[in-house]
């Protein structure tokens, strides 16, 4: 155990705490005690920044299932350091920002928010620092259940609980195959840590477990990082409180998905499949979000299609980066690694400006009452502050010099542009998609954060549309936005502040072995390149994305537009539904509640087993050796048994059908006779006269309506099943004959013949087996007989009364 | 010769049976199924000697007894039944 260990563990313990302080110090609000953790493992994780930053990564053991290989080991590279930081120092801002949005002490619940705030920040660090795969997967699902109660915090709410289901099953569904992934990179590898794994990335590839296996972790990052079409539950997941939606569905949680790509790019990145998927699947879901957030009215809907997109971008890089993997860097220089480079500087621009404008979404909600573009407008003046840092987001967004997303923007727009002069995987031919779809996709996105902003903060302020007196938000909740807002200019400005301290650790990790020794990544963003392409294209997202806000109007009233929700919901609920009606359907097929059903399909499955076996192994088999001869009485007296067996489904009286049951024992008691059984026949008499008497017991009391109507039924099904169970078993008791002599065994009943009278001092050999040498077997039916004379006694005195079930 | 007739009894006796149980399925009253029951079972006490003989042993002769006894109980118990329906009375007295 070490440090590092206790960061991990240190939310849960504090979690178990929380109940406690919100029992028992009730004037303080239960977020302050909570704060202090987050603020107190961000210091001590920035800490480790100067070693980092050296290229010195930091790795602690510790066993917890060795048997299986399972180890909660710890691993400090850049790419944890950076999301550590990122949960950490966001997470901090988040529940200074909870303390004055859920400021009311009573009527909120507290204990539960901050319980399950806690279990996800200890969830998403076990996520982000374990090297285990396992301890990884374990900490992802923690991450998906927090998630899922924090959505549906306020359960009384019935789309909370709805989000929360979504959200739920998407990305437990992605996780479960994400395990299956990470099963059968142990299958391949013989080990869940990632730093073997990726030693050994060169044998996985050629293994053919090797695409499985991506497909399988990639469906876990995708549905985690709500990459199409996984983007469903995110805007469901908007029915969370503010803090949350800012921490988890912008920040962090989302972001699971791209660090376990990053994490496993040097693993699977030297594949095609790889980058095509993982691109692929990024920009495509980035023109998906940036289209769909222009549609929504809702801020926080806008704030989530734009996560969705910033997603895909991000991805989209991470996907193109890989291609590094390709090249000799020395060769062709530093262009193939800007994809990389971009993906992570956005990572950490998108955490900071989303954050912040999810705050002012909150902010504006909170102090309005509404968080409907309908209804609001010109807040600029009443609102000055919130004002300012929504205008800092915002352009930071939409990619406007000199914030941080601009800077972001054009190294997306150099690597898109680049990946068009990729000379490997088709990209001569495809590679234009990706710049367009960039291109298209930056107007989109232009567009929405316009609307966003100007809808909000200017043109008229509608007091009669809202409920409350507005005013400007308390400081608590507006200094969390400030610090996000004033990361994004620092960042905008000096943006080589984080170049060597940790974005390019983060890319060492990314791309390891890429560069030879000793070598590092030249990690050097400035605002000013020149007139070049990625210039122009900016220009163009500014000048088309205003054309495209200004005419809104124009174009608002198109059923496009008007269509909020995503079309893809519509294949979600419809599949649930079909889930439910289409095993409905199933059980009652099956489980028609008709002992009769239930008694043909076991017979069934009976005989279709027993005959399976047969055909398959090739067991069936006559062998006439060894038979007995039959004397000529023998023949009638089957005759008779046949006879009478033949009969009995016809008889249609009930007693006379008892009366042959009765022939029938007695002709079975002939038979052990003939066959020199006298205890068995003795004993087969007995029993079967009291059979009789038995049954003519119970069908005197058969009801009287239906007495002596009894006409049996023909049934098909009924006929055509007998005679196949009769059929396999006849030929299953005819070949374990044969198969008897021809693998002779040796019977052990020679053993009894032998020491009946030497070891037991007996004659009677059946009597002796019985009571001396397997005399465990008899001393358990006799507890079968009292345990059904207790039950008849018990069914007949202890009737329940007005009850049909007994 | 002793065998040889020892089985022509056996076989008679067998299709004996056999004419019993078609007066069972058949037998218009109860009272015949009944009958035809007690003849089986008496049969069966004469096969059960016959093959004694046969088989040249001693040990089913508990078991043409079981049979007297059982058949003449059944019989009684069958004929209570058609008599009142009811086999074991519930006046103890």
């Amino acid at each position: 155990m070490s440090l590092l260990h206790l960061v991990v563990l240190a939310p849960f313990i504090l979690a178990l705490l929380v109940p406690f302080l919100y029992k028992y110090i009730r004037q303080v609000h239960t977020g302050w005690f909570v704060m202090i953790l987050p603020l107190t493992l961000f210091i001590y994780l920035i800490q480790f920044l100067p070693n980092i930053s050296r290229g010195e990564t930091i790795f602690y053991q510790q066993p917890w299932v060795p048997s299986l290989g399972i180890n909660f080991d710890i691993y400090l590279d850049g790419l944890s350091l950076l999301f550590g930081l990122l949960i950490t120092g966001i997470g901090t801002l988040v529940v200074l920002y909870s303390i004055y949005y859920l400021y009311n002490k009573q009527k909120e619940a507290l204990n539960n928010f901050y319980v399950y705030l806690l279990m996800f920040m200890g969830a998403m660090l076990g996520v982000v620092l374990s090297d285990n795969l396992m301890t990884l997967y374990i900490f992802w699902e923690l991450t998906s259940l927090a998630s899922s109660l924090l959505i549906a915090y306020w359960f009384h709410k019935e789309r909370s609980r709805y989000g929360a289901q979504k959200s739920m099953l998407i990305t437990v569904a992605g996780g479960l195959t994400m395990l299956a992934g990470f099963s059968l990179l142990f299958v391949m590898t013989n080990t869940f840590s990632i730093r073997e794994i990726i030693a050994q990335a060169d044998v996985i590839i050629t293994n053919p477990l090797f695409i499985p296996a991506m497909l399988c972790v990639l469906a876990g990052a995708f549905t985690k990082s709500a990459q199409f079409p996984f983007h469903i539950w995110l805007p469901d997941a908007m029915e969370a409180p503010t803090p949350v939606s800012a921490y988890l569905h912008s920040a962090t949680m989302v972001k699971a998905g791209i660090y376990l790509v990053a994490r496993l790019t040097p693993v699977f990145g030297a594949a095609p499949q790889w980058f095509w998927i993982v691109s692929g699947f990024g920009i495509f879901t980035l023109l998906w979000g940036s289209v769909s957030a222009i549609r929504q009215k809702d801020l926080k809907a806008i704030l989530a299609f734009s996560t969705i997109s910033q997603l895909g971008l991000i991805m989209a890089l991470l996907g193109l980066g890989s291609a590094a993997f390709h090249y000799d860097v020395a060769v062709v220089g530093t262009l193939y690694y800007t994809a990389t480079l971009a993906a992570v500087f956005h990572l950490i621009n998108h955490a900071t400006f989303k954050g912040s404008l999810f705050m002012i979404v909150g902010i504006v909600d909170h102090e309005t009452g509404t968080r409907d573009i309908r209804k609001l407008g010109g807040l600029m003046t009443i609102m000055p502050i919130t004002f300012t840092v929504a205008l800092i987001g915002t352009l930071s967004m939409a990619g406007v010099p000199p914030f941080n997303g601009f800077l972001s923007k054009e190294m997306f727009f150099t690597a898109a542009v680049n990946a068009t002069t990729l000379d490997i995987f088709n990209m001569q031919t495809f590679g234009l998609i990706f710049p367009i779809f960039a291109w298209i996709a930056s107007i989109f996105t232009f567009g929405y954060c316009m609307l966003m902003f100007v809808r909000t903060f200017l043109g008229n302020f509608k007091p009669e549309k809202l409920e409350k007196e507005v005013h400007e938000a308390p400081i608590g909740l507006l200094i969390p936005p400030i610090v996000l807002a004033s990361l994004v200019v620092i960042f905008g400005l000096f943006p080589n502040l984080l170049a060597y301290s940790i974005i390019e650790p983060t890319m060492a990790s990314i791309l390891p072995g890429v560069l030879a020794e000793g070598e590092r990544f030249y990690v050097n963003i400035y605002h000013w390149h020149g007139f070049n392409i990625e210039l122009f294209m900016t220009m163009g997202v500014v000048v088309f994305g205003a054309l495209i806000f200004l005419n809104l109007k124009k174009w608002s009233e198109t059923a496009f537009f008007l269509k909020e929700r995503d079309p893809l919901n519509w294949v979600y609920d419809n599949s649930l539904v079909w889930l439910v009606s289409g095993s409905l359907k199933v059980t009652n097929m099956q489980m028609t509640g008709l002992l009769r059903d239930y008694f043909v399909f076991m017979s069934v499955f009976i005989v279709g087993l027993m005959g399976y076996t047969m055909v398959k192994y090739n067991t069936f088999a006559i062998d006439l050796i060894n038979v007995a001869d039959i004397p000529p009485y023998i023949f009638i007296i089957i005759f008779v048994l046949i006879a009478t067996t033949v009969a009995l489904p016809f008889i249609s009286h009930r007693v006379t059908a008892i009366v042959a049951t009765g022939i029938l024992g007695f002709i079975v008691a002939l038979l052990f006779v003939v066959f020199r059984a006298p205890d068995l026949a003795l004993t087969q008499l007995l029993v079967e006269t009291v059979m009789v008497v038995l049954f003519l017991l119970a069908f005197y009391h058969l009801p009287e309506l239906r007495k002596e109507k009894f006409t049996p039924r023909f049934r098909f099904t009924n006929l055509v099943v007998s005679i196949g169970v009769g059929l396999v078993v006849t030929l299953t008791a005819l070949s374990v004959h044969a198969m008897s002599y021809s693998h002779p065994i040796q019977s052990i009943s020679d053993y009894y013949v032998q020491n009946a009278y030497e070891l037991a001092a007996g004659k009677n050999i059946v009597n002796v087996i019985l009571v001396d040498f397997r005399g465990v077997d008899t001393m358990l039916e006799i507890v079968v007989l009292g345990i059904a004379a207790l039950a008849i006694v018990v069914l007949i005195r202890l009737r329940m009364t007005g009850s049909e079930d007994v | 010769m002793l065998e040889i007739s020892l089985n022509i009894a056996l076989i008679i006796m067998s299709m004996s049976i056999f004419v019993c149980f078609i007066r069972i399925v058949k037998g218009p009253t109860m009272s015949d199924r009944v009958v035809a029951l007690d003849t089986i079972g008496i049969t069966l006490i004469g096969i059960i000697g016959i093959i004694m003989i046969i088989q040249n042993t001693l040990a089913y002769a508990e078991v043409i007894l079981v049979i007297a006894i059982l058949a003449f109980i059944g019989t009684i118990a069958l004929a209570k039944f058609i008599e009142g329906g009811v086999i074991f009375d519930r006046d103890r007295n």
